[in-house]
């Protein structure tokens, strides 16, 4: 045991203290939140004013079109394709003279090209227009239609779970989404580098030769177990780390922005996002943005995602990481042999992958259960379904068989490959398949 | 005196070979030990079962009295491989120290013991260099002292002196007699027989996964020489063929005789002398290990193994 330690320690610390592995670590998440932030910010400040100039033969839209102050529509007389720009204006639409019931195009001629947000913006607003002018036509108010469409704009979709009796709580499937997308993506991630990362040094053991003075000395399992266990936790410094950097720079962040934001975040928390008219006017929309973000963000169940989170990582990087160390324990010097045999292991991950995508969005089909069932694709698959609710999404019954099958699973392969790797890792010059493989396994080795 | 290890009818046999076939032999403790043979006649495999890499199919090894553990007894063995190795990356101090720790030394112990042994390899200054930047003479000097650190009662060195120019291969072979002088014992294993007649005490030779010889040096000599004398005289065109003996070549002053059948070396001499040669040196020409190696190698008839199928 004292051996396995000491192997642990020199895994860990030689790449610990490589610089790879510490710019990685504090750049990731510089780069993260200085992307999010940086968008929030861009978007806050950064809107552009549009000024369009409208043809509008039929007169149908001038009466009904609203401006917001990112869009301003005009109605100017003697304009054309030739002289908007000219006029001080950013965009010309031009209507058709159309009939009413039939679906007519409109064409939009800008200088600078808009994007899509705009455009889609822009169409719904003349297709309000085009239904409020014919619902006055047919003899609605003006007056009514305005206390219609602010009615409209205060429903929203609020789900709650139920969980029994009178508790329910707010469940927000597009964070759940998020959430399971994002773990999956990064325990796929991972268990690439990091499987690579085992295989790799195996291979420098045994190509270096020093696989032999250290196999004189502690058992070739304990070496390669060593190995994994220490490979395994440079991953989860790695996580910790990001976690820890992450929120320290979030909250870093938010003091960076501007007071009155701020001020305003604060008094919608109080207030249970409820604008209450008292003293201040209204949130701006970026602090109404940032609350719903904190806001949605809280509805989740951080310590279950997060102790799944870092089981299914544990978990899936066992199984794999051992298969990989197996592979990189047959290799020769040849990195191409690596290619070939990799790729089997290579192939699951891959397609769990693609399973995951489709699970964030239907964490309950036939599909869903299997995959988040058997060793090779749940620590992906099971991750996204975890992240809609256990229980809701995910009994519990589940979630442990999930588990267990999984510990099992990393205890085979482990047992797997040791056998594998005391074979390969002092066979020099023989070039070997999956089959060979197989066969070393399996038969009594002493 | 108890050998310090004995091994037992130890066989062992890959899918298709017989690597190791039946060899039994006893190594006695404080000796220096060489063992023979050419290129895939299972050395390495032999050697690999006495450090515990491999366990035997049949036969048993005894370690200092006892049948060998290999968990447990690793921290007496002290084995160097013929295909060194080392981490590139590691510093030379951290690599040493991590090493000696895996043989079971205490971080304390093995920082004295390796300064101990810097100092007297003159490798102190190396420390915080890396392996990648070692000539490969220079590694190997790592290499032994990683192997000899934690003081090991039977020593196995693969080809010890090979890539070290001469002043260092004596700096190593002194250190080999002196770790054997203080009761190590010492398995070498090489092909250069040279060094095998300098230093070892007792060889075995194998070839095909058999032993094909085994006793000290001076027995294996005389068990296999020819009865070869060389004559040195003045006179040497006055010495001719007779019945006593057979004259194989002149060169100079020396004349190389083979006693025939029946004969003895006295009646070579009396022959001489009643013929009035005068004899300035008259001595027994013994075979270098090197004649009888390629001798029994070749009538093996393989210099390399063919496969077999079992």
């Amino acid at each position: 045991m004292h051996k396995i330690w000491l192997i642990i320690q020199r895994e860990y610390s030689t790449r610990v203290r490589n610089k790879r592995f510490l710019l990685v670590t504090f750049l990731m998440p510089l780069l993260m939140v200085g992307f999010l932030f940086g968008s929030a910010y861009l978007s806050s400040t950064g809107t552009e004013h549009r000024k369009i100039a409208v043809v509008d033969p039929n007169g149908f839209i001038k009466t009904s079109i609203k401006n917001t102050n990112q869009i301003e529509f005009v109605f100017p007389e003697n304009i054309d394709t030739n002289n908007y720009s000219q006029k001080g204006f950013t965009d010309i639409l031009i209507l058709p003279q159309f009939d009413k019931n039939s679906k007519a195009d409109y064409i939009l001629r800008s200088k600078k090209s808009m994007g899509l947000m705009l455009q889609n913006s822009i169409s719904e607003k003349i297709n309000a227009a085009i239904e409020d002018q014919m619902l006055q036509e047919a003899g609605i108010h003006q007056n009514v239609l305005d206390s219609i469409h602010k009615a409209s704009q205060f429903a929203e979709l609020k789900a709650y779970e139920d969980k029994g009796g009178s508790v329910s709580k707010e469940s927000n499937a597009g964070l759940a989404m998020g959430i399971g997308y994002a773990s999956g993506f990064l325990i796929y991630l991972t268990l690439l580098i990091y499987g690579t990362m085992v295989m790799r040094g195996v291979m420098e053991e045994k190509t270096n030769r020093i696989a032999e003075v250290i196999i004189s000395s502690v058992k070739p399992f304990e070496l390669m177990s060593g190995k994994i266990i220490g490979i395994g936790a440079v991953g989860l410094t790695q996580f910790a780390m990001w976690i820890i950097l992450i929120t320290g720079l979030t909250s870093v962040g938010m003091g960076l922005l501007p007071a009155d934001l701020q001020h305003q975040v604060s008094s919608l928390q109080q207030s249970n996002g409820q604008m209450a008219g008292t003293g201040m006017a209204q949130a701006s929309e970026s602090a109404m943005r940032i609350y719903n973000m904190q806001h949605t963000i809280a509805t989740a169940n951080w310590p279950l995602i997060l102790s799944c989170f870092i089981f299914y990582f544990l978990g899936g990087y066992l199984f794999y990481s051992a298969l990989f160390a197996a592979v990189g324990s047959v290799v020769n010097e040849d990195p191409q042999d690596a290619q070939s045999l990799m790729f089997p292991i290579t192939m699951p991950i891959i397609f769990s992958y693609i399973i995951t995508n489709m699970v964030t969005q239907n964490p309950n089909t036939p599909l869903a259960f299997w995959a988040s069932m058997i060793p090779f694709s749940s620590p992906l698959v099971m991750m996204a379904r975890v992240a809609y609710g256990v229980p809701s999404a995910v009994s519990y019954w589940e979630l442990a068989l999930s588990m267990s099958l999984l510990i099992g699973g990393f205890l085979f392969t482990t047992w797997l490959s040791g056998k594998i790797y005391r074979t390969g890792i002092l066979m020099y010059g023989k070039k070997v398949n999956w089959k060979t493989m197989i066969k070393w396994a399996f038969t009594k080795q002493s | 005196m108890d050998p310090i290890l004995s091994l037992q009818h130890l066989k062992k046999y890959y899918a298709t070979q017989k690597a190791v076939d039946d060899i039994s032999f006893d190594i006695q403790k404080g000796s220096i030990f060489g063992l023979l043979g050419p290129n895939g006649a299972g050395k390495t495999t032999l050697l690999r079962m006495i450090t515990g890499i491999f366990y035997p199919d049949e036969g048993n090894i005894i370690l200092d009295g006892k049948t060998f553990n290999p968990s447990e007894d690793i921290a007496k063995i002290g084995y160097m491989p013929e295909e060194r190795g080392m981490y590139k990356k590691m510093k030379i101090g951290e690599q040493a120290l991590y090493l000696a720790q895996l043989k079971g030394l205490s971080k304390a112990e093995a920082t004295e013991k390796i300064k101990y042994w810097f100092r007297k390899l003159e490798m102190e200054t190396w420390w915080n260099k890396k392996v990648e930047d070692l000539s490969k003479g220079m590694s190997q000097k790592l290499q032994f002292v990683i192997t000899v650190l934690h003081e090991p009662k039977l020593i196995i060195l693969d080809e010890p002196f090979s890539g070290l120019d001469p002043v260092n291969a004596n700096l190593i072979k002194d250190e080999i007699f002196g770790l054997a002088k203080n009761g190590s014992t010492i398995i070498f294993s090489t092909h250069r027989m040279e060094q095998v007649e300098e230093i070892c005490d007792h060889i075995v030779l194998v070839n095909l996964g058999k032993k094909i010889l085994d006793g000290t040096v001076q027995e294996i000599k005389q068990q296999y020489k020819e009865n070869i004398f060389s004559i040195e005289t003045d006179q040497i065109d006055s010495i001719t063929d007779n019945p006593i003996f057979t004259i194989i070549k002149k060169e100079g002053q020396k004349v190389f005789v083979k006693i025939n059948e029946g004969n003895n070396s006295n009646q070579v001499l009396g022959h001489l002398i009643n013929n009035n040669n005068r004899i300035i040196a008259y001595n027994e020409v013994l075979p270098s290990l090197n004649d009888i190696f390629i001798k029994l190698v070749e009538t093996t008839h393989a210099t390399t193994r063919a496969f077999q199928n079992l």
